[in-house]
């Protein structure tokens, strides 16, 4: 029964079925929202959670990774963000009812009285103040802080790691290269934030939680946040093991575990495959396929969109908001296009110029 | 007793440092935060949503107390170690073995890590609120910056104990940097900017040559992001902190329906 579940979990965690179960959840809960705003299913995540640490501690492999001490903080992370989530899920539930009757918020029923910074809101800050100092001293009487072995320049420690809060760009380098899984995307992620609040001009959802009336924004943070960002770390960091292969979590990390890579450029499939006949020497041509596909994909698409599902969205915020918040979405939407084409036809690069460092 | 208290509050030394009696009226209360400079940070009445442990979840507020918890454990770090090569690890090593309950590089190290977490969680919250809306857009951008600004103290420090851990989480982070588009030596457009057969971006000179002070992480980088951990990104963290905070008040205060 105990191997069973091990293995169960191992075949779960493999990257594409974690990436789609993940987003599924994402989408059954938000659509669902009403059942798992429940506080029976907080309660029942935290009890099945804890009995899952309790009997998957018990193996090595599994305790070896998520027991080192640098590892903590990400499994504090996960119970967080899942109560987080949940909690404001439910809190935009009872708001949305209460809207839909024609009632106050729950922030706005509060809100008819205002009350003295001292004391009310001065005790509180003290008292969550006390309560996560304790915390932490206790954490930190009782895990000491890693400390390896000299620094050596010639001697690679595999895997080698970015510090756990870049894990999820870490990851991205499976699919892309550097100069986007490191640099483009990074900066578009502060660009894009910096860009949220000039762009979603929808006046509704303003100091109070609610789904219902800001589907979309609500809906995109989520994908964004929960799925590509906490859901990569998670992944990077309790997954990867040597040569940034994947270990299920009660897998040994194998040091000579090779995962066959055979991936294939789009060119190749265009040339060769479809017109039988060897790449073309000239590098724009050779690539024509690839800037034809990212110049549709990014040229096209947005208008196209905004002629049929996102209509009432591009009259609502106007053509220069619409072209950022496309473009912007559309580099991110690369990130689960390439994956799905890595998975299922091997695809290496869209456009593959290694002659110029460039390769997307 | 009461009369003990009472005396305390008329003594002069009492009034000269606090200048209102015990805050249990309304006008102590606004005085109390009135003739504080750092209660004053707050204003004197709050909208009850706004203190609502469920609303606001109390992430800016831990963010920046953890902030307070790195800067003095920090501080009292930095009388025990040298950014050298030669001695930064012996440093650590020496403050791991010589100190008695000596828990400051480990309160220093997982406040840092919950940092992270906490202003990842404050920006999620903020999100879902709505909070981001007029008249809040610049101070989310505010916050946008102190985000990264996070980030990057945690990274710098990451280096500083100066293991095989630190270096080469380093290493594969700054390794983006040689990528950059135009400005690192493997990124797009680089072989570009050459002249007469010259190029202009190479390993030697590049982003990530500026960033390490060298071709690898070696003492170089060790003393930049040094530097770089305990004066300038605090500095320009508390400076944002202070623009943030003002803002949130500037803006009406904690979020909340009209
Ligand atoms: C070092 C990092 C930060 C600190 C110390 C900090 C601190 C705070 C504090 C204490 C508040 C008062 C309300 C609350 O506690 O929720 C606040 C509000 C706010 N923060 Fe931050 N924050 C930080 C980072 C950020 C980030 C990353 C963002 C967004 C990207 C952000 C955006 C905002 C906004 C828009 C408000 C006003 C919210 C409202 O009125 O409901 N802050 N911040």
């Amino acid at each position: 029964m105990g191997d069973q579940l091990k293995h169960a979990v191992n075949w779960l965690t493999e990257p594409t079925r974690y990436f789609l179960g993940f987003g599924l959840a994402i989408v059954l809960v938000l659509y669902f929202r009403k059942f798992f705003a429940k506080s029976i299913v907080i309660i029942a995540f935290f009890v099945l959670g804890g009995a899952f640490l309790a009997f998957a501690w018990k193996d090595p492999n599994f305790a070896k990774i998520i027991g080192k001490p640098d590892n903590v903080p990400i499994v504090i992370l996960l119970a967080t963000v899942v109560f987080f989530s949940w909690l404001s899920l439910r809190k935009s539930v009872i708001n949305d009812e209460r809207i839909a009757r024609g009632d106050p918020t729950l922030e706005g029923d509060f809100n008819r009285q205002k009350v003295f910074t001292w004391p009310d809101l001065v005790y509180t800050e003290f008292i969550c103040l006390i309560l996560f100092t304790a915390a932490l001293v206790i954490w930190s009487i009782v895990l000491e802080a890693p400390l390896e072995e000299p620094a050596a320049t010639a001697r690679t420690p595999n895997p080698s790691k970015a510090p756990w809060y870049f894990l999820g760009l870490q990851e991205l380098l499976v699919y892309f290269d550097p100069w986007i899984a490191g640099v483009l995307l990074p900066s578009f992620i502060i660009v894009g934030l910096c860009a949220i609040p000039y762009v979603d001009t929808n006046p509704k959802g303003n100091g109070y939680y609610t789904f219902n009336e800001r589907k979309f924004a609500i809906s995109f943070f989520w994908v964004g946040f929960v799925l590509f960002w906490v859901s990569f770390v998670i992944l990077g960091t309790f997954l990867r093991g040597p040569n940034w292969s994947f270990f299920g979590p009660f897998e040994y990390w194998d040091l000579h575990k090779l995962e066959p890579m055979v991936s294939v450029d789009l060119s190749t499939y265009f040339w060769v495959n479809l017109l039988g006949q060897p790449r073309p020497d000239n590098i724009l041509l050779r690539e024509a396929p690839g800037f034809a596909f990212l110049g549709g994909f990014f040229l096209l698409l947005p208008p196209l969109l905004a002629k049929t599902v996102c209509r009432s969205m591009f009259q609502q915020i106007g053509m220069v908001r619409y072209q950022i918040m496309m473009h912007m979405l559309l580099w991110f939407g690369l990130i689960p296009l390439k994956m799905l084409l890595r998975w299922t036809v091997g695809l290496k690069y869209i456009v593959g110029i290694p002659e110029w460092f460039f390769n997307i | 007793m009461k009369k003990l208290l009472d005396a305390t509050y008329k003594s002069q030394l009492w009034k000269s440092v606090f200048r209102h009696g015990y805050p249990d009226t309304p006008r102590n209360r606004t005085l109390a935060v009135l003739s504080n400079v750092f209660l004053h940070l707050h204003p004197v009445k709050v909208r009850r949503s706004g203190i609502q442990l469920s609303y606001t979840w109390c992430m800016g507020g831990l963010t920046f107390f953890l902030f307070l918890i790195e800067t003095i454990t920090g501080l009292l770090l930095m009388f025990y170690y040298r950014p050298t090569a030669e001695l930064a690890y012996q440093d650590i090593m020496a403050l791991r073995e010589h100190v008695p309950i000596g828990i400051m590089r480990e309160l220093h190290r997982w406040s840092a890590h919950m940092m992270v977490i906490t202003v990842w969680l404050h920006m999620y919250r903020v999100f879902l609120t709505g909070s981001y809306k007029p008249p809040r857009e610049f101070n989310w951008n505010v916050g946008v910056i102190l985000l990264v600004i996070t980030l990057l103290l945690s990274f710098t420090g990451y280096l500083l104990p100066w293991d095989q851990l630190a270096v080469w989480a380093i290493t594969v982070g700054t390794n983006m940097a040689r990528a950059t588009p135009f400005l690192g030596h493997e990124g797009p457009g680089a072989a570009l900017i050459s002249f007469g057969g010259l190029d202009f971006v190479h390993a030697g000179d590049d982003v990530r040559f500026g960033l390490l002070a060298g071709r690898f992480v070696g003492e170089g980088a060790l003393l930049r992001f040094y530097v770089l951990h305990c004066v300038g990104f605090p500095l320009v963290a508390a400076t944002l902190m202070a623009v943030h905070f003002w803002r949130v008040r500037k803006d009406g205060g904690i979020s909340g329906p009209l």
